[in-house]
């Protein structure tokens, strides 16, 4: 019997775990494989559409529907929290005292936000991570009348990096609609150079600022938030005043993987790029060929290290290969070179405000060459939220 | 530059697995867990680094000591003032 583990409900998680039972089905009606999952809560949550909680009239009750029903019947259930991965015994325990063995472990334990690394994070500053603090987001814009609008980025890496562009892209078009936009100052604070990690995004969406008439601070790395005098301070010495604060709040991976010993302080797990297993832990100038690899361990989606967006569709694209060399394994035969190796592809849609949007696609070796903004690429990420639940979970698309 | 101009080093960070922003990122951790008058040495094999670094440094008032060529990667290194 081959037990294969999965850590995690979310995009890669029951994605995975739909893929390798559709490869093992013959095994699994044999006896010979089983395929489990374990989520904290059970729901599966489509979290790119909290954004849309704060700025687009989008609900909770809509984003959430029970895992069981994304999973293939094949795959078991658990819901419980992760207390300890003993990876030298292949093993996990549950909180409750359960205990699962593997022969397989795919990490899919995702991000974590972590508001409460800044002081006054929680009283002053408003975020879109999660249905309730998107709804506050949404109840605060409804409020406001004009004055200052700060949006930033509190940490790096941070999920869906083109998120707080389109908020800021998004809050331009609403003011203006609403009569507020020339009663507004609206600041844009990266933490870097740019206004995007990448290039030639950055590139495409620099000019939309000066159009919009958004100020842009570039290496602006928030260090703390004065709740007094209503100012949001950086490293790097400037002060911003608000009377509305937008701030992606810090980021790191799951605490359970960090005290396994398989990530570090940040949480974000050793990952090969190409084959998604689990890297051991190495000193810091170890040439990465000499690391050793976890051979029946993989991660992906947030989890990982990759130097790529922290977004379901990275997720959605590593899935396969993850499945692949599970299956490859078991079947005791090679992955397939193709199918089983990852590229790097990421896929996804970016609102530039004004009902227009654009397509950021790219990989290990290509950066995104960004189309005209228009109608229609707006639509279709409206499209895609609405039928994710149909598509990326069952792997039909 | 040459070697002779670069004060002791007091912290390295290797950041050669790391890609755009990672070694800024890197850097500015070790700039707020670091002392002033720690010189911070950053090992990047990124080439957006050799721009990015020595701007961010300007912006946030320290010293930029210089960036030197080694085997595959830059060595970047940085005087932390204040």
């Amino acid at each position: 019997m081959q037990r294969i583990l999965v850590l995690g409900g979310g995009v890669g998680g029951t994605l995975a775990a739909n893929l390798i039972a559709r490869k093992l089905r013959r095994q699994i009606a044999r006896g010979e494989a089983v395929v489990t999952v374990v989520d904290l809560t059970g729901h599966h949550t489509y979290q790119p559409g909290f954004m849309y909680i704060a700025m687009g009239g989008e609900r909770a009750k809509n984003l959430e529907r029970p895992e069981r029903r994304l999973l293939d019947k094949e795959v078991e259930l658990v819901v419980g929290q992760i207390e300890r991965i003993d990876a030298a015994g292949r093993l996990v325990e549950l909180a409750d005292g359960m205990r699962l063995p593997y022969d397989h472990l795919v990490l899919a334990t995702g991000s974590r936000i972590l508001p409460e690394l800044i002081e006054h994070f929680d009283t002053e500053a408003h975020h879109f991570y999660t249905a309730e603090a998107a709804a506050r987001l949404r109840a605060a814009l409804d409020d406001f009348k004009g004055g200052k609008l700060v949006i930033g980025i509190a940490g790096m890496p941070y999920k869906c990096p083109p998120a707080p562009l389109e908020v800021a892209f998004l809050v331009e078009s609403e003011l203006r609609e609403r009569g507020l936009r020339d009663k507004t100052e609206l600041h844009f604070c990266s933490p870097i150079g740019r206004v995007f990690t990448i290039e030639t995004v950055s590139e495409m969406a620099t000019p939309y600022f000066e159009q919009k008439g958004i100020e842009v601070h570039t290496f602006f790395n928030v260090e703390t938030i004065d709740a007094e005098h209503k100012t949001v301070n950086s490293l790097e010495g400037e002060e911003l005043p608000y009377d509305l604060l937008i701030l992606v709040p810090p980021h790191k991976g799951a605490q359970v993987v960090i005290d396994a010993g398989l990530a570090p302080p940040s949480g974000w797990l050793p990952t090969d790029r190409h084959t998604l297993q689990v890297k051991h832990l190495a000193a810091p100038n170890t040439p990465d060929e000499q690391i050793e690899r976890y051979p029946n361990v993989y991660a992906l989606g947030d989890a990982t290290d990759l130097p790529l967006s922290k977004a379901g569709s990275t997720a959605h694209f590593e899935a396969p290969i993850v499945a692949e060399r599970i299956a490859a394994a078991v079947l005791g035969r090679e992955p397939h070179a193709k199918e089983g190796s990852y590229t790097g592809k990421v896929m996804c849609f970016f609102e530039i405000g004004d009902g227009k949007g654009t397509l950021l696609q790219f990989d290990y070796e290509h950066p995104p060459r960004p189309p005209k903004p228009n109608q229609l690429w707006h639509l279709g990420k409206i499209v895609f939220n609405k039928t994710y639940w149909l598509t990326v979970p069952r792997g039909r698309v | 530059m040459t070697d002779t101009a670069t004060p002791p080093i007091t912290r390295t960070v290797d950041a050669r697995g790391s890609f755009c922003p990672g070694p800024l990122m890197e850097l500015i951790r070790a700039i707020r867990e670091g002392q002033v008058g720690d010189v911070i040495a950053v090992w990047s094999a990124d080439r957006g680094s050799k721009t990015d670094i020595p701007k961010w440094v300007e912006k946030a008032g320290h010293r930029f000591v210089g960036v030197f060529d080694r085997d595959g990667y830059d060595e970047i290194v940085v005087e932390k003032l204040r």
